[in-house]
Order: C-alpha cells, then sequence, then structure tokens
C-alpha cells in the first residue's frame, strides 16, 4: 500500500530529523534566527532555533482566522439548517463552498494586495501605523477561507440533531432561536468542536496566505497589527534556495515540518473521534 | 368567547415581545453572516477582475527606425552571426531621439529612452534583421511594447495629479506620451505577449506560458500515478479486502493524509525524491510526484465513496449467473462507479492545480525564461507564478498577478463545472 509508505516514510523522516536537533532547546528557546552558521569556525555557529516565536506567530494568526470564521461560519450553518427556504439554501451554499475552492495563493494575494493595506489605511486613520504585512490581515483572509469548512460541517451536524429534540421545544412554545441556542446546540456542540478543530488544524498548515502576507521575521510580540511569522512561512523561508541539505538550517525545516505534521494529525484524529462519537450518540 | 380577555398579564406579554425581537434579531445575524461571506467572495472576485482585467491588452509604439549600417556593421561584411551580436540599442535610441528633436539633455534623453520597452524593442529589431539581413540600411517600422509604467499611466493605474516627484514617470514624459497617443503612434491591442511568452525580468513582455505548460506537465505527471494507484487502492480496500485492524489502520490513515497540510507533502517530496533518490530540482517530474501523493487520497476517498454507492444487487446478480468475485467487480460495479470516480479525479486534480507550497519546497520557483520541453527541466507553475509576480513590487506585476490568477480561475471553474456536470448527467440514483 503506497499510504502506508508514505506514512512509514514520514516516521522515518521525523525520527532522523529530531535526532540531529536538541529537541529541548527547540521547544523552549525564544531566539529563531536560523540564518548564521557560513562558516565552520564561526560564532553562534549553530545559529538560534527557538521555536517560541513561531509558535506564538502561528497561534495568533491562527486565533484570528477562528474568529473570523467561527461566528461568521456558525451563523450561516444556522441560517442554512433552520431559516434558509430550500431554494437560497441550494443557491447559498455552493456559493459559500465556491469560498473552500479558491486556491490558498489567490487568498495570498488578495491579503497582500488588497486587504493588508485597506487595514494599513483604516489604522492609519484612526491614528496607528501599522505594517502591511500583518497577522491581521493574514489571520483575517484565512478565517475567509476556513468559513467554508465551519459552515458546512457544522450544517451537517445540525441536520443530524434529530427532529423530535426541536418538536419538543417548539411545543413548549420556543421561538426557532431559542429552541437553535438551547436545544439544538448544545446537541450538536460536539459535532460542531469537531468542525472547529478541523478549521485549527488547516489554519495552522496553511502556507501560501501566510507566506504572502504574514511576514518573515519571527517576532516575540501578543500586539496582532504586527508582522508575525508562522512555523510554515519558516520552512518556505529556509527551504527556498539552495544549501547544503543536512545543514542544521534545513533541518530545523523538517523538525518544524515534523511539529506541524504531529500537530495537525492530533488535531484531525480528535476531531474525527468527537465527530464519530457523536454520530454514533444518534443514529 | 367572543368578548377579547387579555391572556396574559402586562410582563408576559413584555417578555414575549422580547423573545420576538430576540428571534428577528438572530434571524438577522445569521442572514448578515451569509450576506457577508457572499460579499467577501464577490470583493475577491470584484477586486480580481477590476486589477486583472487591464493585463489582457497592452500598449505599443509604433516607430520608425533606421538600421544604420554605420552602427549595425561597421565591417559591412552583412555576416548574420557579427549582426545578432550587434548592440540594437543605439538605433533604437536614434529613432526616438529623431521622433522628439527638442529633447536634447541628458535626463531628457534617459526619460525618452525609458518610454520604450528596450529590451522588447531590440528583439523584435533583432529577430527582423536574423529573418532578413537585406533590411540593414533602410528604414523599418515597428511596434514594441510600450514600458510597464507607460502602459500603467495609460491605463489609469498611475494618478497624473500627484506631485511629480512622488510618481514613476515626469511631467515631460507624459507630456511626449500623450503627444504619441494623441498621433496614434501609441495604441492599445490585446496582450498575445501574455499568453505566449515566458516569465521576464520587464512586466510588459513577461507570459503565463512557462507555467502553463510547467503546470500541465505537473498534473499530466500526478494525473497518471494518482488515477490509477487511487482506483485500484479503492478498488482492494472496498471489494476485496479483508475486514481487519490492518485493514482499519489504513483507513483511518488515508482519512488524516487527507487531512494533512500540503506543505508536509512538499518537505516529503524534498527529502524523498530530490535528496534520497537525487532527482533533478525544479523539475515537473517531481513536482507531480508530490502532487499526486498529495491527491492520492482525496481519490481514493471520492473512489470508495462511488463504489460503496453502487447497490449490492448488482454484483449479487453478476455473481449468481457466475461471474467470478473479480469479473462482478469490473465488469459491473466499476462502470458503473465511473462518473463518481471521475467526478473524485477531476476535483483532486483542481486540487492540486491549485497547490503552490509543496511546489516551492522541491524549487519550482525558479525564474524560467523558456518553455519546459521535457519532464525533468526547470519548469514553473502557474500558482508559483501568481506568487513569485506578487511578490515583486512594481505595480504592472500585479495587474499580471491578477490576469494569472483570472486564468488559473477560470481553468478551475472548468474543471468544477465538468465534475458537477458529470455528476448530474451520468450518475444513477438507485
Amino acid at each position: 500500500m503506497t499510504t502506508l509508505g508514505i506514512f512509514l516514510s514520514l516516521i522515518f523522516e521525523s525520527l532522523r530529523f529530531f535526532a540531529q536537533v536538541p529537541p529541548l532547546d527547540f521547544l523552549t528557546g525564544l531566539q529563531w534566527s536560523p540564518q548564521t552558521a557560513m562558516r565552520e569556525d564561526q560564532a553562534g555557529q549553530s545559529g538560534a532555533f527557538g521555536a517560541v516565536p513561531v509558535f506564538l506567530g502561528t497561534l495568533m494568526i491562527t486565533g484570528v482566522a477562528m474568529l473570523v470564521a467561527l461566528p461568521i461560519g456558525l451563523m450561516i450553518a444556522f441560517y442554512l439548517a433552520e431559516y434558509a427556504p430550500a431554494r437560497m439554501r441550494a443557491a447559498v451554499k455552493p456559493a459559500v463552498e465556491l469560498l473552500a475552492g479558491v486556491p490558498t495563493v489567490v487568498y495570498g494575494y488578495f491579503a497582500l494586495l488588497t486587504v493588508g493595506p485597506a487595514i494599513r489605511g483604516f489604522a492609519e486613520a484612526m491614528g496607528f501605523a501599522v505594517p502591511t504585512q500583518s497577522a491581521v490581515a493574514a489571520g483575517a483572509v484565512m478565517g475567509i477561507m476556513i468559513i467554508p469548512f465551519i459552515s458546512s460541517l457544522s450544517d451537517d451536524v445540525i441536520n443530524a440533531v434529530p427532529q423530535s429534540l426541536r418538536d419538543g421545544a417548539y411545543a413548549l412554545g420556543a421561538t426557532k432561536s431559542e429552541t437553535l441556542l438551547r436545544v439544538v446546540f448544545p446537541a450538536a456542540l460536539p459535532g460542531i468542536v469537531g468542525a472547529f478543530l478541523l478549521g485549527v488544524s488547516r489554519a495552522i498548515g496553511e502556507t501560501m496566505i501566510v507566506v504572502m502576507a504574514a511576514g518573515r521575521a519571527a517576532n516575540l510580540s501578543a500586539n496582532p497589527f504586527e508582522a508575525m511569522t508562522t512555523v510554515t512561512v519558516q520552512i518556505v523561508a529556509v527551504l527556498t534556495g539552495d544549501q547544503e541539505f543536512d545543514s542544521p538550517k534545513t533541518l530545523s525545516a523538517f523538525t518544524l515540518g515534523i511539529t506541524l505534521f504531529v500537530v495537525t494529525l492530533i488535531l484531525n484524529v480528535i476531531a474525527l473521534i468527537v465527530v464519530r462519537s457523536y454520530r454514533d450518540r444518534y443514529e | 368567547m367572543t368578548d377579547a380577555r387579555p391572556l396574559a398579564d402586562r410582563a408576559a406579554l413584555a417578555r414575549i415581545a422580547r423573545r420576538r425581537r430576540g428571534e428577528a434579531a438572530f434571524r438577522t445575524a445569521s442572514m448578515a453572516a451569509v450576506v457577508a461571506a457572499v460579499a467577501m467572495l464577490g470583493w475577491l472576485l470584484v477586486t480580481l477582475v477590476g486589477s486583472g482585467a487591464t493585463a489582457f491588452y497592452q500598449h505599443v509604439i509604433t516607430l520608425d527606425v533606421a538600421l544604420d549600417p554605420s552602427k549595425l556593421d561597421p565591417t559591412g561584411a552583412r555576416d548574420p552571426a557579427e549582426l545578432q551580436k550587434a548592440s540594437f540599442r543605439p538605433i533604437l535610441q536614434s529613432a526616438i531621439y529623431g521622433r522628439f528633436p527638442e529633447a536634447t539633455g541628458r535626463d531628457e534623453r534617459r526619460e525618452l529612452f525609458a518610454l520604450i520597452s528596450v529590451a522588447g524593442a531590440t528583439d523584435r529589431l533583432r529577430r527582423m534583421v536574423r529573418d532578413d539581413p537585406a533590411l540593414v540600411g533602410t528604414t523599418v517600422r515597428i511596434t514594441a511594447p510600450v514600458s510597464d509604467v507607460v502602459d500603467q499611466l495609460l491605463k489609469g493605474r498611475i494618478d497624473r495629479k500627484v506631485d511629480a516627484t512622488l510618481r514613476p514617470v515626469s511631467d515631460r514624459q507624459i507630456a511626449w506620451i500623450d503627444a504619441l497617443r494623441a498621433s496614434g503612434e501609441i495604441k492599445a491591442r490585446f496582450n498575445a505577449t501574455f499568453f505566449t511568452a515566458t516569465d521576464s525580468r520587464d512586466p510588459e513582455l513577461a507570459g503565463i506560458a512557462s507555467a502553463v505548460v510547467g503546470s500541465a506537465m505537473a498534473l499530466a505527471v500526478a494525473l497518471m500515478l494518482a488515477a490509477p494507484i487511487g482506483i485500484a487502492a479503492a478498488l482492494y480496500l472496498e471489494e476485496f479486502a479483508p475486514k481487519n485492524r490492518i485493514t482499519d489502520i489504513i483507513e483511518i490513515n488515508i482519512n488524516n493524509l487527507a487531512a494533512v497540510p500540503s506543505i508536509v507533502f512538499g518537505l516529503l517530496g524534498l527529502a524523498v525524491f530530490l535528496s534520497f533518490f537525487g532527482l533533478p530540482r525544479s523539475a515537473p517530474l517531481v513536482g507531480g510526484f508530490v502532487l499526486a501523493l498529495m491527491t492520492l487520497p482525496t481519490i481514493i476517498i471520492a473512489a470508495r465513496s462511488a463504489l460503496a454507492a453502487v447497490p449490492p444487487s448488482i454484483a449479487a446478480a453478476a455473481l449468481s449467473v457466475g461471474a467470478s468475485p473479480v469479473q462482478a467487480v469490473f465488469h459491473h460495479k466499476l462502470p458503473l462507479a465511473a462518473p463518481g470516480i471521475l467526478t473524485g479525479v477531476i476535483i483532486g486534480m483542481a486540487r492540486a492545480l491549485g497547490e503552490t507550497a509543496p511546489l516551492l519546497m522541491i524549487g519550482m520557483v525558479a525564474f524560467v525564461t523558456e518553455i519546459p520541453s521535457s519532464l525533468t527541466e526547470p519548469a514553473s507553475a502557474l500558482p508559483v507564478q501568481i506568487f513569485l509576480w506578487s511578490d515583486s513590487p512594481e505595480r504592472a506585476w500585479a495587474e499580471r498577478a491578477s490576469a494569472a490568477i483570472l486564468v488559473l480561475l477560470i481553468v478551475l471553474g472548468a474543471m468544477n463545472a465538468a465534475a458537477i456536470f458529470l455528476r448530474q448527467r451520468l450518475e444513477k440514483r438507485w
């Protein structure tokens, strides 16, 4: 089986690369500057591979993305599942899903040349100075990209909530929104959490938007209006260009890649388990 | 019960009113979310069309160039090889200086010369002389692209009212451009260069041809690998595999692989194909391998669900008239599942076409000025070209990037439409 081969070689690679970069430094260091080590005897020959700023940047951008995607995606799911007439639903659902079909490089372009300058212009009008490449621009556009994942998965789980629960609430005189928020939403919550986790894993693994719109310098900051970097950006930054294959710089990219793989894998597995157990409950 | 009697007290009525308002607010909010999402899609498309549509035409300048033999061919031998080496820059300069004799100062002349796409014009002249060396000594009329700044000005992307120090064209240049435009020497025409040329250092000469060919090659490789392997894997898992722990693990694996970030596949490609097998960097062959790995899970999942949707009665009927299990699958189930499988393959390919990150990893970001002619030559891909162009500072690049995005989106739209069409026309419902 080919797929098994892929999986095995990934594990093999991961072991090989983690053996060469000290895991503890990597996980706790606060400095990230892999662009050193030109000569063997140079000071700071190994570079600085503290991945904390990189992880924080990823977290920040993912957070912004989910702040955009979760409310909009959920509300769309509520509307599609409970309010929209059949014809409206048939028109809106594919339109929203079109957002998922747009290549990420297009979103990156959009973030870099439209949303970034727009946010900067807005901030300048308010009296702040904000760079064009900022965590907010990248996160917001990423959020747009994730909306369809959240909305269509949540729509599915909301539709899977038994009608009898709704009928019970209506019989007690609840309005549609009360039924939705107090009966359907709690019942569908595990599934929605699953959708959320899948969305997060998408956001963490997303590359092109952040490469184009989030900036390259590792920046330990809590201000979302600054340029920030992410795991995927660093992988691209380190690996595009020619260099020796076994330099610590290259290996750091692989280590980041493995971290990325493991984190998204865990998120996916949890999401799948949550969704599956939820389905079993109502089937 | 004819006389109206209040059903409840005032407080209860107020509560009902509040609950109804809450209901209305919630409903409005949910509709607003839909409107917001659709508006974002609209904003995206409008921006792209607005900034990209103008790249499909281009301004060209018509110039009479005297092919001065004393500059091109001082020896008088008319040797074609020597002629190709000659510099066409001076004669181009004299041509444009001759058009505006009043420009005499050094700076003035430099600004004047900057109106033309020098690389484009000299290239054209060189080719004319190569095809017909007898032209040397005569005056020829050529049309060449104007430089990207002029083009952007004429398309209205450079604000003429901005202070002259803040814009890339001077007042003098604007006066010349307007004079040329009024006399018809500068004209707008369809930008065929964009489709036939390769990447270039000058935006006015850059095109998507090499990227399109690179994408097509990589996609062809991906299709040839992923489709047969994916369908075979799906057939095995769905029809022949025993249900045990191992197949269970494989199944979970496939589902997970479908959600692995694409950049991880790029890393895998870098480590396995480039480093371990030593395949060439930047080659569409390797790009195709990586894209195939990436689309494989999608195809397997789609093919499995298509196979599972074929009712068991069909296989049972085949088996009952004496077909072997293999015959039942290949003669009956597979043809019936084909539309669904095909849809899955097309959607997988559409996703692969739009994918950028894994191609960056294996070095398909090369500056490619030749259309690749084999699978192992350095090539670019359409999304990568978009990435490269949008990172370039001049406005003209952004315009080119939007236009390339439009081309990409049209192709993707066509692929998805084909998938939907297939599904609706060919799929049977049981």
